[in-house]
């Protein structure tokens, strides 16, 4: 038996306390991901400190945002009627991500920090920088056609797999963080990494940072917002890519947008170029094409997921043709 | 002759059903045993090579483990002529994921850790585990599963071919195929040791009994009798319920060794062995690849003057087994001049095996496929290039049919499934949708496996026992026999009790096939009718009499098939290239249908494999490392419920006179075969894109 010790933490900052003062040590969210790695022999940590039951489940409202608690369950956040009702692209993200059984224990940090499925990633008979720094990357050369296509390197060309997260960056999301050091806050879209020379690192997070909250400002056009994923199989199964997208509209213009892409980069990618092209520009399925076909210039596919660039596109496309065509 | 009353015919409930739901149904795992130990796998990282060198001294020291098995103290098998059960016996590899030795501990938890820390040191060699068409050391099996000589050549296929006025040439591909049931492989050995002999031998007096999750338990007592030197009566398994098998469960696998010699290596101790779902992707079997070329020759009418099916597909170098993937185009359309073949590659891989409906699933993608591409040449509705092509009496034997009404399959789906609403390809889009229907035709032999026996006991107050070593690995025989039965004694069903999944009850054949209902359910009216001669309708408590299965006169003088239609309709998103599958329907000929409640879902589930098959499924094969890297189901897709929406079946309403005393064909694989042609078939339709490699996955449709 892998041995290693359990903590429930009575607070978060004991909690804070327990993981920064042991090398070995994790937090643990629902464990739908970090228990998995231990049974596989990903990760082998020798306290876990449950931060699942801390006071960080409530859903509350802000200035016209939402602060959602680091510990709010995936189905609860999918189900709340102001998330439903300001951020439907959130609900719809999270629906379509695992399985009603693991939403209902899956929590809001853990989900943002989940980690890469790359199949060598996650079998520990394999070579990966990520698993193990300097042992080589498997993918390379390997079964690619759920890996990255943007902001890669050498190093690791794996994706992040959260379908939330996708839907958080394109709102603008906060994260609020707990930390040996004290607590601050950073954009949620700046706590990723690209992976660089440095791949076992998958976000800015020091040992010991404990997520608290995620907040979502204030966006009213978020109402008319949506998730496509484009997968294969109807459900239970990782993005080949999939699109979140706000659209405000000015009669046939577009007056402000917001653009994520997932499956598609070591990081819920934000696409800051299409957004610029389109804003201002008319809504039109040419004007979409062409920010989409921006953004996918830097574009440096791997054989064996060359598809994802025409597919990354076309769903753009599609999600913001709808988008449109309900504002009319 | 027909004995059919009241039972068989109905929809009667399943008769383990309400332990199945309250959950007392007894799975292998979960069987008590005293004292049990718990195993764990060591499994090799290299393709191909030997083992230099093992440091078990680190598992050895975890707390509760209590030994260490690999080939250097493993105890010495009677008989290790199949390679895949010579398991522990030297230190060669023959495929990754070969057991190399195996943890015993006190939990499962200590014995999974242990595992982990067994150093291995190999010796390695260049292994291959890549099919191609083109590779060179392509072989002609001797023959191919099921008995069936590997090539077949009538008339002349290039003569044909080069006359004809219109030809389809192409090649179909299908991935490696996972069976995946819900229970994971389980085998609990219990050894009563007799006298040890020295050097850990299986001496006098040493008795196995094996709790295990298996299509067959007789088959399995057999061939581990053999492997382990001891005469059947001295082993025992038993295996009352099983969570699907799909074929994978159908011989012995070497998992079966292990959990024995492990269990040998702890005296005294029963051990238990669960495959995880990673270790089951190389080691409970798995469908080939296939590379199929198929050629068909027809006039401008559609009517067929070749047919050509040649395979590729792959084998383990260390056993062979050659799926009988063009079989089926054998007997399936008259034209004078047919040829078919199968060439294997013999790589270093995990051993394939059966996996529902081998040879007619893959093999019946391409020729269905290949049949559409032709009505398609001839300008020719599907259904009907089909219709013209029915045989008359079987193009490979002679034989006049026992039944063939694949034409009124076809006609009859077609009006249930509103056929002529069919469009010319890529004109239906529906929103962002493109819509299109497809069809094919499916086929599965009628086999009756001789071997199996069953008796009948009288336990007084109007109940009767029925006794036959059978499986019902959750197809519904358990239900079907008692059905059978009843009707036989002529008694109410709830009066019957019939036991099976145990190798001391009478022998019976393996749950393979599609044979099990037929073969057992005629040994079982045999020993009812038996019973009834000798005892009359008042028999006294105790009295009990048993009948072997009889032979099948008919057999030898008929061509025996059942056949089907499977229809789809698919809707395609143009933006993404998605395809989901709103409709499925079946309409088979399969003689008397025993129970139409577990049939229909022997049908349905059939169906929605084959649509797992033509959308979701793939084993890849990284082919530096020589192991399925997709090796979980989060990553090795089978449909999901969304995936499934509207899969019906439905069947002719018939009796084959010439199938036995039930007059039943079989229905367990029949569902699978067609349906991913069909699916394919609508794709083509919906978009006007013929896609020829499996799975059809939203990529291969991106515009
Ligand atoms: C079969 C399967 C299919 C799936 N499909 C999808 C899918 O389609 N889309 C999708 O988005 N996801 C999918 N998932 C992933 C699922 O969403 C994640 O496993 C889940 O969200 C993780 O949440 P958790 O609370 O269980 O995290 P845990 O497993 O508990 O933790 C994950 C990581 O977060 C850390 N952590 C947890 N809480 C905190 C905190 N408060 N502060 C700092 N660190 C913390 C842990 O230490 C660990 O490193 C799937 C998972 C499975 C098993
Ligand atoms: S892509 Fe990244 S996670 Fe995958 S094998 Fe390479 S380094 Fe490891």
């Amino acid at each position: 038996m892998i041995p290693f010790e359990y903590l429930r933490a009575g607070d978060p900052a004991e909690a804070v306390a327990a993981v920064a003062g042991r090398p070995g040590a994790a937090f643990l969210g629902g464990g739908t991901n970090l228990v998995d790695h231990m049974k596989l022999g990903v990760a082998g940590p020798d306290l876990l400190v449950d931060v699942s039951r801390l006071p960080l489940d409530r859903v509350e409202e802000t200035a016209g945002g939402l602060r959602i608690g680091a510990a709010v369950r995936n189905s609860d956040l999918a189900a709340h009627p102001l998330v439903r009702e300001r951020y439907p692209v959130l609900a719809r993200a999270l629906l379509s991500g695992a399985s009603g059984q693991l939403r209902n224990v899956a929590t809001t940090a853990g989900n943002l920090l989940q980690r890469t499925r790359c199949p060598y990633f996650q079998d520990v008979t394999t070579p990966c920088n990520k698993r193990v720094p300097g042992s080589g990357c498997s993918a390379a050369g390997g079964y690619t056609r759920y890996h990255a296509i943007l902001g890669a390197s050498e190093h690791c060309v794996a994706t992040h797999p959260s379908d939330m997260a996708v839907a958080m960056v394109a709102l603008d999301a906060v994260v609020a963080v707990l930390g040996p050091g004290g607590a601050r806050t950073l954009p949620l879209a700046e706590l990723y990494r690209l992976p660089g020379d440095a791949p076992q690192r998958d976000t800015v997070l020091e040992h010991g940072d404990l997520i608290i909250a995620v907040e979502l400002p204030h966006l009213p056009f978020a109402r008319r917002s949506a998730y496509r994923k484009v997968r294969d199989r109807a459900s239970f199964s990782f993005a080949l890519v999939s699109v979140a997208a706000a659209l405000d509209l000015d009669g046939g213009l577009v007056r402000d947008v917001r653009l994520a892409l997932g499956g598609v980069a070591h990081k819920p990618w934000r696409a800051t170029r299409a957004e610029a092209e389109l804003r201002g520009g008319p809504a039109t399925e040419d004007a979409f094409r062409r920010a989409a076909e921006a953004e996918l210039a830097a574009a440096r596919p791997l054989p064996g997921n060359a598809f994802k660039v025409a597919m990354t596109r076309n769903a753009v496309v599609a999600t913001l043709r709808a988008l449109a065509e309900e504002g009319r | 002759m027909t004995v059919w009353r009241e039972a068989v015919g109905t929809p009667a409930a399943r008769v383990e059903g309400p332990a199945k739901v309250t959950g007392r149904a007894g799975y292998t795992y979960d069987r008590p045993v005293t004292d049990p130990a718990y195993a764990f796998p060591v499994q090799a990282t290299i393709a191909r090579g030997r083992v230099a060198s093992i440091d078990s001294a680190a598992a050895a020291g975890v707390e509760g483990v209590l030994a260490v098995v690999t080939h250097r103290d493993a105890a010495r098998l009677a008989d290790t002529g199949d390679a895949e059960l010579a398991v522990l016996q030297s230190d060669e590899v023959g495929f990754r994921g070969q057991f190399v030795g195996v943890v015993v501990a006190e939990t499962p938890q200590a014995a999974r850790y242990a595992a982990g820390l067994v150093r291995v040191e190999y010796e390695q060699r260049p292994h291959d585990t890549e099919l191609r068409a083109d590779r060179p050391g392509l072989y002609a099996p001797e023959q191919v599963n099921g008995g069936f000589v590997s090539d077949t050549d009538e008339g002349d296929v290039d003569a044909a071919m080069e006359a004809a006025a219109v030809t389809v040439d192409r090649a179909y591909t299908t991935p490696m195929e996972f069976n995946s049931p819900m229970e994971p492989h389980v085998s609990v050995a219990v050894w009563d040791p007799g006298e040890r002999a020295p050097g850990g031998g299986f001496a006098e007096g040493a008795r196995l009994t094996l709790f295990d999750s298996t299509q067959g338990p007789h088959v399995v007592r057999s061939t581990l009798a053999q492997v382990f030197g001891l005469p059947p009566e001295r082993v025992r398994v038993i295996s009352p319920y099983v969570g699907g098998g799909f074929g994978s469960k159908g011989m012995p696998h070497a998992h079966n060794v292990l959990a024995a010699l492990a269990a040998w290596a702890v005296p005294g101790r029963p051990v238990k062995l669960a495959l995880t779902r990673q270790q089951m992707f190389a080691l409970a079997g798995h469908r080939t690849p296939t590379i199929q070329r198929v050629r068909l020759g027809a006039g401008a009418d559609g009517r067929l003057t070749a047919v050509a099916h040649e395979v590729v597909e792959h084998t383990s170098a260390i056993k062979e087994f050659a799926e009988q993937t063009a079989v089926g185009a054998r007997m399936m359309y008259a034209a004078p001049n047919r040829r078919t073949s199968h060439r294997l590659a013999a790589l270093d891989v995990p051993v394939p095996s059966w996996m529902r409906a081998p040879g007619e699933a893959p093999g019946f993608f391409a020729l269905e496929v290949a049949m559409d591409e032709l009505a398609q040449a001839c300008g020719l509705d599907p259904i009907e290039l089909r219709a013209r092509n029915d045989p008359e009496v079987d193009p490979e034997s002679g034989r006049p049919w026992s039944g063939r009404h694949l034409v009124r399959c076809l006609r009859e789906g077609a009006a249930r499934f509103g056929w002529a609403e069919r469009t010319a390809p890529g004109t239906r889009l529906v929103g962002r949708e493109l819509v299109g229907l497809g069809v094919a035709a499916s086929t599965y032999p009628y086999y009756r496996l001789p071997g199996s026996r069953a008796v009948v006991e009288y336990e007084g107050g109007g109940r009767y026992t029925v006794r036959i070593g059978a499986a019902d690995i959750g197809t519904g025989a358990w239900t079907a026999l008692t059905q059978i039965a009843a009707d036989a004694l002529g008694c109410r069903l709830r009066a019957v009790r019939v036991e099976i999944g145990d190798s001391d009850l009478p022998a019976a054949t393996v749950a393979g096939g599609s044979s099990g209902t037929t073969s057992w359910g005629s040994a079982v009216v045999a020993a009812c009718r038996a019973f009834r001669h000798v005892y009359g309708e008042q028999p006294p408590a105790g009295a009990e009499a048993g009948a072997d299965m009889p032979d099948d006169p008919d057999a030898e003088r008929f061509a025996m098939h059942s056949f089907g239609a499977q229809f789809a309709e698919v809707r395609v998103d143009a933006d993404t290239g998605e395809v989901r599958v709103p409709r499925m329907l079946g309409v088979f000929s399969v003689g008397r249908v025993v129970n139409p409640r577990t049939a229909r879902s022997q049908f349905i589930g059939g169906m929605t494999m084959g649509l797992s098959m033509a959308l979701h499924e793939r084993g890849v094969l990284d082919h530096r490392t020589g192991h399925v890297i997709n090796h979980d189901l989060a990553e090795y897709h089978i449909a999901t419920h969304a995936d499934v929406v509207d899969v019906d079946a439905v069947w002719l309403d018939e009796e084959d006179v010439h199938a036995g005393p039930l007059g039943a064909r079989g229905i367990g694989e029949i569902g699978i075969v067609g349906a991913a042609a069909a699916i394919a078939n609508a794709v083509h339709n919906a978009t006007g894109v013929r896609v020829r490699d499996l799975p059809i996955t939203p990529d291969v449709l991106l515009r």
